[in-house]
């Protein structure tokens, strides 16, 4: 009897093994039978469904979930603390993580760096243009010059309005952000050479209320068609249609968001970088560590043309993405910025991988604002 | 002059025996209800996650891995818990005096503001030991400042020190904002703004043994050093007085006023050096990310810990493990972010219908009045 105790108890043990075997195949990632199989992990500082960068980052990630031997593990929402670290180690030593992408700038430094150091095997890439060569080797920067985009995108807003004001929401007066508003405003000034661009920043990547109040600050003023630099482009492109006014979008496709006054859009094309070190990756080759490039790589583009364009704004804007694709400067001299002083000498031009261009620090002639 | 009866004699080394039943109830109490309001939070759960057509055995064998289930999931949750514990003894020691103050991430970002602010002119000359309790001091003046400053407008000016304390959340922000935006900024650093970096020999390293900064020891400490302080002190006493009946205690003669500005300073302290440590130990230069909801997550430690600073510890060290869990909860269920949100809100408000359940329920009730 005391045996036959024993031994059921032995079976029921036996029995929540097997159940938690069970259990553990269902959550420890099966390794697939494929060549070489990569997990990789992307983090995102914000949601998925942004309507902005996050959601640039999250449209790359569907599409490199579809090649074989590929597993993306993905984690939104992860704030630019220790949480970052914590992340991408989880998703190393609980998923098996041999690539992370970490998408948002604060995780660069120290987390992105601490954590290369502390796991040599895996290799880790940070979307925007820090890497440095005293930086490790097992990690690096990727990056889209979304300016040239930003150009087609005022070469199509030009042409499109009638008011010759044209209406810019920005979030801080920092490097990236001017880039985008000069190359906005070159591109508008070519193609109508009476065209301005008023431009109110927020202070705040994301700060809904005062993007919202400035969209409308912007139709109040005149401006017809309104465009933005901030990560969710959402609030700014909504109030506008709803305004009655055109839209540039920034970042990912806002165009569901407006049918009525879509133009174009900048956007980024992380899908074209993320398959190259997926497949450099799985060959067994080695990364680069500093990848950038624009519209002659693929790594940007412009949204498909919504209603508001017309047809000769979508003329001269597909000739824009020509130029920008043969790599034509948009920064040539002579240029003054908006309180007339000179900033490029007239004889000089700063093509697109110049990096003199991540350190603007003025507003264009044209540009109706201030960055104090 | 009577003679004692014999039951009388009896009866006076009985009545602590009756005394400690009647603790233990009431401790049993306190452990069980919250434990019980867990269970139905994690059913409810359950539901909703069976509504959504996803596994709640998954789930919780997820949550299990991620905060508990391996070594690196231990160093996960600590590093988490550590800041909770102080941004919750920022809720719980107002808490003693009846009020609730909810702020305490202002504190937290003016804290650590100060801190990196201070060292900035000693950055690469004053040895590490002149830096680091300057750093540290900076941090809990200017943390205390802050929540007594939510002390005096409810105190001086009958401002309700939650609404107060919420947006004084703001201005702290605005105000590190304006000076990393402006006088402070590091100039190295152009599409980032924030101050210049402490340096590595001003960094707190790690508890040796474990890759866990020290602030979790740091806090710990704290925990039992304010427990201390509110259960075995006449401060304390006078404060759960203060509590218990404002009126009463005034008519007792004790300084009210003064009561509340203090233990709100005490409390700002400690949401201040949880800034210091995530500047110290973890960014290295103060900027926006500083804020990163520690001083939010924090009253809902303190809550579910019943404002009792000891409690505090494995309360914090549980939704540690709750937060470290939800990266692989997202990552491996395909789930939102906001899921563990959703379990954290449920257990909220379970815990608060709970509330009512204290000395009603039969069983833990000493039988004698």
């Amino acid at each position: 009897m005391i045996d036959l105790a024993v031994s059921r108890r032995n079976i029921l043990k036996g029995g929540a093994a097997l159940g938690a075997l069970g259990l553990g195949s269902g959550i420890l990632p099966l390794r697939s039978a494929l060549a070489a199989p990569l997990t990789i992990g992307i983090v995102y500082v914000g949601p998925r469904d942004d309507f902005g960068w996050n959601q640039a980052h999250a449209v790359a990630a569907e599409a490199l979930k579809s090649i074989p031997g590929v597993t993306v593990v993905e984690e939104e929402n992860v704030p630019e603390t220790d949480a970052v670290s914590k992340t991408m180690e989880s998703m190393i030593q609980l998923d098996g993580a041999g690539l992370i992408f970490a998408t948002s700038f604060g995780y660069f430094d120290p987390f992105m760096l601490a954590m290369a150091e502390k796991y040599p095997d895996v290799q880790f890439r940070h979307a925007a243009g820090l890497w440095t060569d005293k930086n490790p080797k097992n990690a690096g920067s990727y990056y889209g010059y979304l300016d040239q985009a930003h150009y087609v995108d005022g070469v199509a807003a030009g042409l499109a309005t009638k008011s010759n004001k044209l209406g810019f929401v920005a979030a801080k007066p920092i490097g990236t952000v001017l880039l985008n508003i000069n190359a906005f405003t070159l591109g508008a000034r070519k193609a109508n050479p009476n065209a301005t661009v008023q431009v109110i920043f927020t202070g705040e990547w994301s700060m809904p209320v005062r993007e919202a109040e400035a969209a409308n600050a912007l139709v109040d003023a005149g401006c017809d068609v309104v465009t933005c630099h901030v990560d969710s482009p959402k609030v700014v492109i909504e109030t506008a249609e709803s305004r009655g006014v055109k839209t540039c979008g920034h970042n990912a496709s806002q165009a569901p968001l407006a049918p009525k006054g879509f133009i174009t859009g900048a956007e980024y094309k992380w899908i074209t970088i993320y398959s190259q070190f997926a497949d450099a990756l799985s060959k067994g080759e080695t990364l680069p560590n500093f990848v950038r490039g624009g519209y002659d790589k693929d790594y940007v583009q412009n949204t498909a043309y919504g209603a508001g364009a017309t047809p000769e704004a979508i003329k001269a804007a597909d000739a824009a993405k020509a130029d920008m694709k043969a790599l034509k400067p948009i920064f040539v001299g002579p240029l003054k910025d908006n309180a007339g002083k000179e900033v490029i000498a007239a004889g000089t031009e700063h093509a697109p991988y110049d990096v003199w261009l991540e350190q603007t620090n003025y507003l264009v002639e044209g540009v109706v604002g201030s960055i104090t | 002059m009577t003679a004692t009866s014999p039951a009388e004699v009896n009866a006076i080394p009985l009545r602590p025996m009756g005394d400690l039943l009647a603790r233990l109830g009431r401790s049993a109490e306190a452990i069980l209800i919250p434990l019980f309001a867990l269970v139905a939070a994690a059913i409810l759960f359950s539901i909703f996650l069976l509504v959504l057509g996803k596994s709640p055995a998954q789930f919780f064998s997820l949550l299990w891995l991620g905060g508990f289930g391996t070594p690196f999931s231990w160093t996960n949750t600590l590093v988490r818990a550590g800041p909770l514990i102080f941004t919750a003894l920022c809720v719980a020691i107002p808490a003693r005096l009846g009020m609730v103050v909810i702020g305490g991430e202002g504190a937290l970002v003016l804290g650590g503001f100060a801190a990196a602010a201070i060292a900035i002119p000693f950055i690469g000359w004053a040895p590490p030991l002149v830096v680091m309790p300057l750093m540290a001091i900076a941090a809990i003046l200017s943390g205390a400042a802050w929540i007594g400053l939510v002390g005096v407008l409810r105190h001086y000016r009958g401002v309700n020190e939650t609404i107060a304390s919420l947006l004084l959340f703001y201005i702290a922000v605005a105000i590190m904002n304006f000076f990393v935006e402006g006088a402070l900024r590091d100039p190295g650093n152009p599409n980032k703004p924030s101050t210049p970096t402490i340096g590595k020999e001003n960094m707190v390293g790690a508890i040796p043994g474990l890759d866990v900064h020290w602030g979790l020891a740091v806090a710990v400490v704290l925990a039992v050093l304010v427990w201390v302080l509110m259960n075995r002190t006449t401060f304390g006493f006078a404060a759960r007085i203060t509590g218990g009946n404002v009126r009463a205690a005034r008519a007792q003669g004790l300084p009210v006023g003064r009561l509340i500005v203090i233990s709100c300073a005490l409390a700002g302290a400690c949401a201040g050096l949880a800034g210091y440590f995530e500047v110290a130990a973890i960014q290295g230069r103060a900027n926006a990310s500083i804020a990163a909801g520690y001083g939010f997550t924090g009253i809902l430690v303190a809550f579910l810990a019943r404002q009792n600073p000891l409690a505090i510890i494995p309360v914090a060290i549980f939704l540690g493990g709750i937060t470290a869990a939800g990266g692989l909860i997202q990552r491996r269920m395909g789930m939102p972010d906001a899921t563990v949100q959703v379990l954290q809100g449920l257990m909220f408000l379970v815990l608060l219908v709970s509330e009512t359940l204290y000395g009603r329920i039969p069983f833990l009730r000493p039988r004698s009045a």
